[in-house]
This record gives C-alpha cells, sequence and structure tokens, in this order.
C-alpha cells in the first residue's frame, strides 16, 4: 500500500539478516509520515549485487524525540526524522 | 622488492601506521580490481571529483536563497534544479533536500547509519560527522551536541534532527544573521560555513568593520582537527 502525508505509521520491529537502511532505534516506533519521495532500488537486495529490483517507496518519516527515547532532555516538540522504505512501514491504528 | 634486493638483514618492512578501516578498503580496493568489478581510473577519478567539492558551493546556495525569495522556495522544492540553476554540480545522485531554519525552527543532520552526506555540494564529509559519538549522540542528546558546538537554542526553538538513512541527502539553509542587510551575495556566501549547512553552527557573524567575517567565537569539538 502507499502512505499518505500524515499518515501515522510504525517501523516494523523484525530483525534483519544483512545491510538494511532501518535504524534499530526507531523499530517499533510510531511516526507521522512527513513527506512521499521517489522509489529507489532496495538496498537489502543491491547490497549483494542484485539488481535491488523491485524499488521501494521512500518516506520521510517523523517521530516526537520523547518517543523515540523516554528519557529525552530537549524541548517536548523536538522531532526526529529518518528515510525509511515503504515495506519497513507498517499501517499504525 | 623481496630481501635478496640489499646487503644487510632486517625486520619485514610494513606499513604498520595503516588504520584498520584503511587497510580494509584497500584491501577491497585490490580485490575489486582484480576481479574487474571497477577499473582503478574509475576509482580515482570518484576520488578526484569527490574532493574537488567544497562548502562554497552549498553556500553559493545559500546566499542566493537568502537574497531572492523565489529561489529559496524552488531551492526548497527541488535542490537539484536550483544547483543547475547556478551553474553548480549536484552529481548523479542521490537526491539532495534543502531546509530552512527560521526563528522557531532549527535543523541538524546526522546518518547514523554510515556517513552520508550533501558530498557533491559540501565537499567531504568532515571526520567528526563519520565518528561514532556524534552518530550516535546526535539522534539522542542533540541539544548537547549541539552546545558543544556552541549553539545554544532558545527553550521555545523546535529542533529537529534528520538521520539521512537512505537516498536523500539533506542540506540546511540557516538563517541569515543580523546586521547582513546591506552585504551582497559574496559576501553573504563567506559567512556561510560548511558546519552551519550541517545544522551544528550558526553562519559567521558579519565583521563590525566591513570586513571579512569573524570568526565564529566557539571552536568545533576537538576532533575536527585535520589529521
Amino acid at each position: 500500500m502507499t502512505y499518505r502525508v500524515g499518515q501515522p505509521v510504525r517501523i516494523a520491529d523484525r530483525p534483519h539478516q544483512g545491510h538494511h537502511r532501518t535504524p534499530g532505534y526507531l523499530k517499533g516506533k510510531t511516526g507521522t509520515v512527513e513527506r512521499v519521495y521517489a522509489s529507489f532500488a532496495n538496498p537489502e537486495t543491491r547490497a549483494y549485487g542484485a539488481t535491488g529490483l523491485p524499488e521501494q517507496r521512500l518516506y520521510l518519516v517523523g517521530f516526537a524525540q520523547r518517543d523515540v527515547w523516554p528519557d529525552y532532555r530537549g524541548n517536548p516538540v523536538d522531532r526526529i526524522y529518518a528515510d525509511v522504505f515503504e515495506h519497513w512501514l507498517e499501517e499504525e491504528r | 622488492m623481496s630481501e635478496q634486493d640489499h646487503d644487510h638483514p632486517h625486520a619485514e618492512i610494513t606499513n604498520g601506521d595503516e588504520p584498520p578501516a584503511a587497510r580494509r578498503a584497500r584491501t577491497l580496493e585490490e580485490l575489486l580490481v582484480a576481479k574487474h568489478v571497477v577499473r582503478r581510473e574509475d576509482v580515482r577519478r570518484m576520488i578526484d571529483w569527490l574532493v574537488s567539492r567544497s562548502p562554497a558551493d552549498g553556500a553559493r546556495l545559500v546566499a542566493r536563497a537568502w537574497t531572492d525569495p523565489e529561489f529559496k522556495q524552488r531551492l526548497l522544492a527541488d535542490a537539484r534544479a536550483a544547483a543547475l540553476e547556478l551553474g553548480l554540480d549536484p552529481g548523479p545522485s542521490p537526491v539532495v533536500v534543502a531546509v530552512e531554519n527560521t526563528r522557531g525552527v532549527h535543523h541538524m543532520v546526522v546518518c547514523t547509519l554510515c556517513s552520508c552526506y550533501p558530498r557533491a555540494l559540501l565537499g567531504p564529509p568532515p571526520d567528526w560527522y563519520k565518528s561514532l559519538a556524534y552518530r550516535s549522540r546526535a539522534v539522542s542528546d542533540p541539544r548537547g551536541v549541539l552546545a558543544e558546538f556552541g549553539v545554544e537554542l532558545d527553550d521555545d526553538v523546535e529542533l529537529r534532527v534528520l538521520d539521512s538513512t537512505a537516498d536523500m541527502r539533506y542540506l540546511v539553509i540557516p538563517r541569515r544573521p543580523a546586521g547582513t542587510e546591506q552585504m551582497d551575495e559574496a559576501e553573504l556566501a563567506a559567512l556561510v560555513t560548511r558546519d552551519s549547512m550541517i545544522g551544528v553552527a550558526h553562519p559567521a557573524a558579519p565583521a563590525r568593520d566591513g570586513g571579512g567575517p569573524t570568526t565564529p567565537a566557539t571552536p568545533g569539538p576537538r576532533s575536527d582537527r585535520v589529521r
């Protein structure tokens, strides 16, 4: 499925053997789609000599820092953003 | 060269001061060349291109954005097209995205997974940008990191950390310093430092006598030294 700007999403909390671009500190965290980018070759297969096809849609996902780091010391409105491929996103109900 | 080439015995000469990562990179390059995956001249040409880039290119974009609001909108919408407009080389990929610092919002950029950086517009990243310390603390304690760079944000400023985890590269448009209303684009560009486009510093303050920019009062972390 394609996600839309403003939609809450959860980063899949699954282990992955080998190269991938989903940072561990965001796995299982819930954020919001901020931007919908283009589709790009999948680094998880491209890293091992394959084509990376089919391309995967990339999203800019924003999180409240306090949702990511429970003891976050900065301003409560501070946010953190990361680029996450669609197959790592889950619908947040 | 073998031991028989000269007439005195000694221990094997090794490149003992080669860091492990450099040795790994050199070994990988030799293997890739031997297996015809890359050619030596391609590697050299890519390195030449990378080190030919400099923060002066990014600074031109920022200075134009400060003086031309319509250009700033084009830069925010499509940084690649905006770079081409100024005759800059944005490189073949990845995609550069510009974000704007304002009175209420401050951006800073990190790559927690490696060292992703808008190299086409800023040149090679500083050593500290690639350090584990910056990469881990920039996401978990960004205000602490900023304080070490000499940047204290007001309490009501929203800090946005951008972790460039995939195909996008982020370039920060810092806030235009006060007292620069009379400066032209080239003078403004001279104020735009590399670190201000990563979001860990403010641009240099204009000199009071109208001369060149002043050195920022607080230097960066010690790890910023050239090795």
